[in-house]
């Protein structure tokens, strides 16, 4: 393993030090752990929390900040953070409008994010939550626990960020952030893997002509592993799945085109070049279309095409002003 | 049992984690994130600093600072189950000295219901739930047959042992091990077998 750190023991600490000392203006840490809160705390809205294991940069911490997220809580390189850091967090942000919690669904992540939101409901805190489970990869039956949350997640943090910020009440965050989810679908591929600092080695391996589809955040196994192919087969191949998933026909859509933290943006533009034409074919307007690293999985080679189908509303909220380390509009 | 009794199991229990570490990490990895016994020996390795500091009367207080201990530092999905059977069980058991063989029952099964809550979860998933709930069972039976103390762990111990045999044939449906869906058949669920691990040092010691 080779990697710009200083330890293994130390990659959260000093990356989230590093973030808040890069991001002064907007950010603020807990002096309780690894738990980043916005610098001025906004009184009179709803507050929204998110966060997850770490590895995800710039997810979530680069999406604190007006009109997204008021706090992100990182765990271990991707374990789930625990109840009394995600509890701590909600307690910096709390307003009485309430607490709104973004969690990715993963089922510790899941239960590390109710147990805290119990916690901060036994001090008179109102909370609710929305699961986000975007990757079309994972079959969604009785017999798994269900999608998981992958990038898809950043248009609900900018959304439900928006809506927040308009005074809207707990119940009307939530309603837009589940509609979001509702309407985004995403999956993805990778070339090769990624090293968690503290296992040493990569999670899985991948010869030098072969790629995985529909992988996970993570790099869990996707729905198969296969011959590598030009990026426009591959990326025929993701959009035929997301776009068979619901009904994208005659709607406007928002297209996030995501590095997992080491694809080049020129193999990205390439990707999304695919993207568009698909889309034109199918007479699915693009409203607008984002392209980079917003959630990555440290420095795996792959990407993923998040497309999430608008109204209205979703695309009001979606061009709303926001200013945070990541993400501005 | 009493308080004394209790941290001294406890701190064996620990033990015996940390000592079988690396076999429960590698039972997670074929159908899970290969880390069940890393974050297991965290949280035990933070349940025995707090046992050193332990003074009180009170079992329940033990359980439920363990259960505590164990949800602030595991992480993942284990810390909350086990956290939350532990922090069950104590309140089941607040303000008792000694603890009676059909008070422990009484506070094991408010464990076992604390974890299918929490994990919105029963029997038959491929979890510890499958080592834990035919444990439960074989043990009230065994007491109401025979009450005889060493009888009724070594029952409980037991089952809890072919319910990891038996999560060898089935498929996952909860966790991370969904995923693999057929592909976790022929392993044995890494939580069923910590949980029956310290079954078997808790029956050493009754």
């Amino acid at each position: 393993m080779k990697k710009f750190i200083n330890g293994t023991d130390q990659v959260e600490d000093q990356m989230i030090q590093g973030m808040v000392k890069a991001y002064p203006q907007y950010l603020r840490k807990l002096d309780s752990g690894n738990v980043v809160v916005r610098a001025n705390k906004k009184e009179g809205k709803v507050a929204l929390i998110s966060g997850g294991g770490s590895g995800h940069e710039p997810a979530h911490g680069g999406y604190v900040g007006g009109g997204m997220l008021d706090a992100a809580v990182a765990g271990a390189v991707f374990t789930s953070p625990t109840p009394d850091q995600v509890y701590e967090g909600i307690k910096a942000i709390a307003t009485d409008a309430g607490v709104l919690m973004v969690i990715k669904n993963y089922t510790g992540d899941v239960m590390n994010f109710e147990m805290a939101g119990e916690m901060a409901e036994a001090d008179g805190i109102k909370v609710k939550q929305v699961i986000v489970n975007d990757d079309v990869a994972v079959k969604d039956s009785l017999y798994t626990v269900g999608r998981r949350g992958v990038a898809g997640t950043v248009f609900v943090h900018k959304i439900a960020g928006a809506k927040a910020e308009t005074g809207a009440s707990l119940d009307e965050v939530q309603a837009v952030a589940q509609k979001v989810i509702d309407n985004v679908r995403t999956m993805g591929a990778a070339i090769r893997p990624c090293t968690v600092p503290a296992a040493g080695k990569p999670g899985f391996e991948l010869a030098e002509d072969e790629m995985e589809i529909g992988i996970g955040i993570h790099g869990e196994p996707g729905t198969h592993r296969d011959k590598i192919k030009t990026a426009d087969e591959i990326t025929t191949l993701l959009m035929d799945k997301i776009l068979a998933d619901i009904d994208y026909s005659g709607s406007e859509v928002a297209v996030m085109v995501n590095g997992s933290g080491a694809t080049p943006l020129m193999e990205l533009f390439i990707i999304n070049n695919k993207v568009a034409d698909i889309l034109a074919e199918k007479g699915i307007k693009v409203y607008k279309t984002l392209v980079g690293e917003y959630m990555t999985s440290i420095e795996m080679e792959g990407f993923s095409i998040s497309v999430l189908r608008l109204d209205d509303e979703l695309k009001t909220l979606l061009d709303a002003k926001a200013d945070t380390p990541a993400f501005k509009a | 049992m009493n308080t004394v009794k209790i941290i001294d199991v406890l701190k064996k229990i620990a033990a015996k984690i940390e000592e079988e570490k690396d076999f429960l990490t590698e039972l997670d990895s074929p159908i899970g994130d290969s880390d069940h016994g890393i974050n297991m020996a965290r949280g035990f390795a933070m349940v025995n600093q707090k046992l050193d500091a332990m003074n009180t009367e009170d079992t329940g207080d033990i359980l439920r600072n363990t259960g505590m201990a164990l949800v602030s530092t595991v992480g993942g999905s284990s810390g909350p189950l086990y956290g939350t059977a532990f922090m069950k069980m104590g309140m089941a058991l607040k303000g008792k000295a000694e603890v009676s063989v059909p008070e422990f029952l009484q506070a094991f099964e408010a464990g076992i219901e604390g974890i299918k809550a929490r994990g919105k979860s029963t029997t038959g998933e491929k979890t510890m739930l499958d080592a834990m709930v035919p444990a439960l069972d074989a043990m009230k039976a065994e007491w109401e047959a025979s009450g005889d103390k060493s009888k009724t762990f070594a029952s409980g111990v037991t089952a809890a042992q072919k319910g990891v045999e038996y999560t060898k044939t089935i498929i996952a449906t909860k966790g991370r091990a969904s995923y693999v869906g057929e592909r976790s058949i022929g392993h044995q669920d890494p939580g069923a077998t910590s949980f029956t691990m310290m079954l078997e040092v808790l029956a050493e010691e009754v």
